[in-house]
């Protein structure tokens, strides 16, 4: 009993960051723009927040730490947005470089961090329980308020939104930034909340899965939070291995990547892929003939 | 009748190589029905996309009750009691007929159920049956149409632009849109209704304006339009109407079908024991409301599709499943969705149209093409049907989507076929071009060729065909002489009733 306890304990706190990052994800796309960034802008995130918490002497600010992974996230996915929203790029492949020079600048710049400890860092519980309510909040936005309502034809038929005068590129800007801010959050989860510490490559597949996750349960921000506890889960169940058996660690190493397979095997079987938002990924031109 | 609504003045609009628009004035008074009519390119949508803000005009001015206004958007469109009901649907598929109705309008917190009692307001005062609850993807494209209307109406729409509303519609539908129009007109509504039917336009307006080549051609009260006026404003040249085939001396059997089936893509059972036999120089057309099977009737046809059972005989040997096979039999298909599958838009209009013969001479010498027959054939073709083009050498893809039409079917019935399968062949054409299809296709039967034609206009199955039959949950009603049903009794059975 109390191992199953422990083992959901960990799995929420595993799900967290793989909730906030989908939902990040999530939001985006449901406004048509899909993001693969999110394992970039994750790394960008921890490292801008634990460079902050770190400060001098391991004794910086908190709260600024958050904001500053909020930031981090954001802008990046506002390069994203211009190169895809204003200059109408591939969406695919602007997210892919984003994914790769996230983490190659984390990397870079967290050299100097690289095994230095926190003397404080916030408790898991204020951001799972954000995480879940975060949730709930998207759930409200899209079903019950004009703004989601706008975002969501946006993402759906943005043509149509465009004639009603819903200013489409605003939209997606704004949701590209929102998600971002969400993956950098993310990521502050794991340098200050998780680990607490810096260490290159922490996020480890992490992103992957978020962006995996978004078709795993449907653009539904409800079933978000169930997808993230059930990979948060096997995300746990992984380490215990891990730690226990005599398997190479690079097994290991690959197995978040052949869980991102697996979500989507899995969507696949659900036949989540038709809930796509039907704009998902093309760029908007006006008045085109 | 007082002030007039709305007023254009002079509207001028250039396009590259064509003037959509050439010094257009109008008047459209207060609850009035105004039938704008013109053939396919004379620039009927430019206009009312100037109107709704969508384009720009290079000259001339719009006045809303007398005072000149700037429409940039159709937001401003809208806020000067503009609404346009566009030629396809512009809605959000997968959400609630509420949820597009709210689109940018409902309030912060729960928009579309707050919009509700709106909705029901409207659509109760003038009769517009719509669901607000269903899913846009669920509707026929009359009850998006009814949707389309409900949405300008809700935004205070004074002027109402139905761009080719009937198009799409069956009779009976079209009827229903026509009692709502008598409603709007009723309470003090004016209505822009652009299409191509007159019987139609002499049945609803008030006034007919007709646009050629971007001209104004004619401004006439309903009392002075009449059905050959009309046409040859439109057309600049007289129209012969009322022709009513004579059956010829039927030929031998050339194509019979027994009790076939087929499934549709989604693996229901669409051909329930269809059976036919069709003459050397007859027209066999085919009725019936999309999606009861007429497509894959025609797809078995044209070895498209694999039929379950049952067989297909052509002059007595069984029907190969294989287009290229089919084609050099003779077999001609024109697909419904012909700009698709039947054009290359970044292509010249005169290479598009030598697409079935530049392999041959006079196009081909030797390994080389020749560009000057291919060019003299493309000015044929072009005259022939009234291709509006700046020139045969204007990629495909800047011709309105009535002219690329009329290039896929230059080209696809200027070979000689012994069946040819066509697929609302007219659909969205003009009067002119119509009648260009329709001489193409007898032309072929004098020759010997047999027709199925699948078609959603009666008018023009009742005039190309030698028997018509109904297609009605993948069974064919009939197939009955066209001198013996009425439009009506095909109206019917089209709806599942009894002839
Ligand atoms: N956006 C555009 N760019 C270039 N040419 C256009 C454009 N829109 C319309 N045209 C041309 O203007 C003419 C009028 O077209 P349109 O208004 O669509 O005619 P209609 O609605 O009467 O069939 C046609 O020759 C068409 O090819
Ligand atoms: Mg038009």
């Amino acid at each position: 009993m109390e191992e199953v306890l422990n083992a959901l304990a960990r799995a929420l706190s595993f799900g967290t960051p793989l909730l906030i990052a989908c939902l990040g994800a999530l939001l985006n796309e449901r406004a048509g723009v899909v993001n693969l960034g999110v394992e970039g802008m994750m790394a960008l995130g921890a490292l801008a927040s634990f460079a902050v918490a770190y400060g001098e002497a391991g004794d910086g600010n908190l709260w600024l730490a958050v904001l500053a992974a909020i930031l981090a996230g954001g802008l990046s996915a506002l390069l994203h947005g211009f190169v895809t929203i204003t200059l109408q790029a591939n969406q695919f492949v602007s997210g892919l470089a984003l994914s790769m020079v996230g983490l190659g600048i984390a990397g870079l710049l967290g050299k100097r961090y690289e095994g230095l400890p926190l003397f404080d860092h916030p408790s898991e519980e204020p951001f799972i329980l954000g995480a879940m309510g975060l949730a709930l909040l998207l759930a409200f936005l899209f079903g019950a308020t004009r703004l989601g309502l706008s975002l969501r034809s946006v993402g759906e038929n943005p043509a149509a939104a465009d004639l009603l005068g819903i200013n489409v590129l605003a939209l997606r800007y704004g949701a590209v930034v929102a998600g971002g801010a969400l993956a950098g959050l993310a990521g502050a989860y794991l340098s200050l909340v998780y680990r607490p510490s810096w260490t290159d490559g922490m996020t480890a597949g992490l992103g992957w899965i978020a962006v995996a996750l978004v078709i795993f349960v449907g653009w539904n921000p409800l079933r978000a939070i169930f997808g993230a506890v059930f990979f948060g889960l096997l995300y746990y169940l992984q380490f215990r291995l891990q730690g226990q058996s005599g398997i190479p660690s690079e097994v290991f190493a690959s197995l978040p990547y052949l869980l991102v397979i697996l979500v989507l095997a899995l969507s696949g079987l659900r036949g989540q892929q038709g809930n796509a938002p039907e704009a998902l990924g093309k760029p908007y031109r006006r008045g085109e003939r | 009748m007082g002030k007039p609504l709305l007023q254009l003045r002079d509207i001028t609009k250039r396009f590259p190589g064509v003037v959509a628009n050439d010094r257009v004035s109008l008047e459209l008074y207060p609850g009035e029905v105004l039938a704008l009519l013109g053939e396919n390119g004379a620039g009927k949508s430019t206009l009312v996309s100037i109107l709704y803000g969508l384009y720009r005009p290079d000259e001339g001015e719009i006045l809303v009750e007398g005072s000149p206004v700037r429409i940039a958007s159709p937001v401003d469109a809208l806020r000067y009691g503009i609404g346009l009901v566009p030629q396809h649907p512009v809605l959000v598929d997968r959400h609630t007929v509420a949820e597009n109705l709210a689109l940018g309008l409902g309030s912060a917190l729960f928009p579309s159920r707050r919009i509700l009692p709106l909705i029901e307001r409207i659509a109760g005062a003038y009769g517009l049956q719509v669901d607000p609850k269903a899913y846009v993807h669920q509707l026929s494209p009359g009850e998006k149409q009814r949707v389309e209307i409900v949405r300008a109406l809700l935004r205070g729409a004074k002027a109402l632009i139905l761009d080719e509303p009937t198009s799409v519609l069956t009779p009976q539908e079209a009827q229903a849109l026509f009692r709502v129009m008598r409603e709007l007109r009723a309470a003090g509504k004016s209505i822009i209704f652009i299409s191509h039917k007159l019987e139609e336009v002499l049945s609803i307006a008030d006034r007919c304006v007709v646009l050629r080549r971007g001209r104004v051609v004619g401004n006439l009260p309903r009392e002075e339009a009449s059905k050959t006026r009309l046409a040859e404003l439109m057309v600049g040249r007289q129209v012969s109407f009322e022709r009513r085939r004579q059956t010829p001396d039927p030929g031998p059997v050339l194509l019979k079908v027994e009790g076939l089936t087929a499934r549709s893509e989604r693996g229901l059972l669409a051909l329930r024991g269809v059976g036919f036999e069709l003459r050397s120089g007859e027209v066999l057309g085919i009725a019936g409301i999309a999606g009861n099977g007429q497509s894959e009737l025609v797809e078995v046809l044209a070895g498209l599709r694999l039929p379950q059972g049952g067989r297909v005989l052509l002059e007595g040997k069984p029907l190969p499943s294989d287009p290229a096979r089919l084609f050099a039999l003779g077999v001609a298909h024109i697909p419904e969705d012909r700009i698709r599958m039947g054009s290359v838009p970044s292509m010249s209009v005169a290479e598009n149209l030598a697409l079935r013969n530049f392999d041959q001479p006079p196009l081909a010498r030797g390994v080389l093409l020749d560009p000057k027959a291919m060019s003299a054939q493309a000015e044929e073709r072009v005259r022939a049907y009234a291709i509006a083009t700046p020139s045969v050498h204007t990629p495909a893809r800047l011709l309105s989507g009535g002219n690329l039409q009329k290039v896929i079917l230059a080209r696809e019935l200027s070979t000689k076929a012994r069946l040819i399968l066509a697929v609302h062949p007219t659909y969205g054409l003009d009067i002119g071009a119509a009648e260009q299809v329709h001489e193409a296709l007898l032309q072929q039967t004098r020759l010997g060729a047999a027709v199925v034609l699948v078609s959603e206009d009666l008018e023009e199955l009742l005039s190309l065909s030698d028997r018509i039959g109904v297609m009605h949950r993948g069974e064919l009603l009939g197939p009955y002489g066209a001198m013996e049903v009425s439009r009506e009794q095909i109206g019917l059975l089209m709806t599942g009733g009894a002839a």
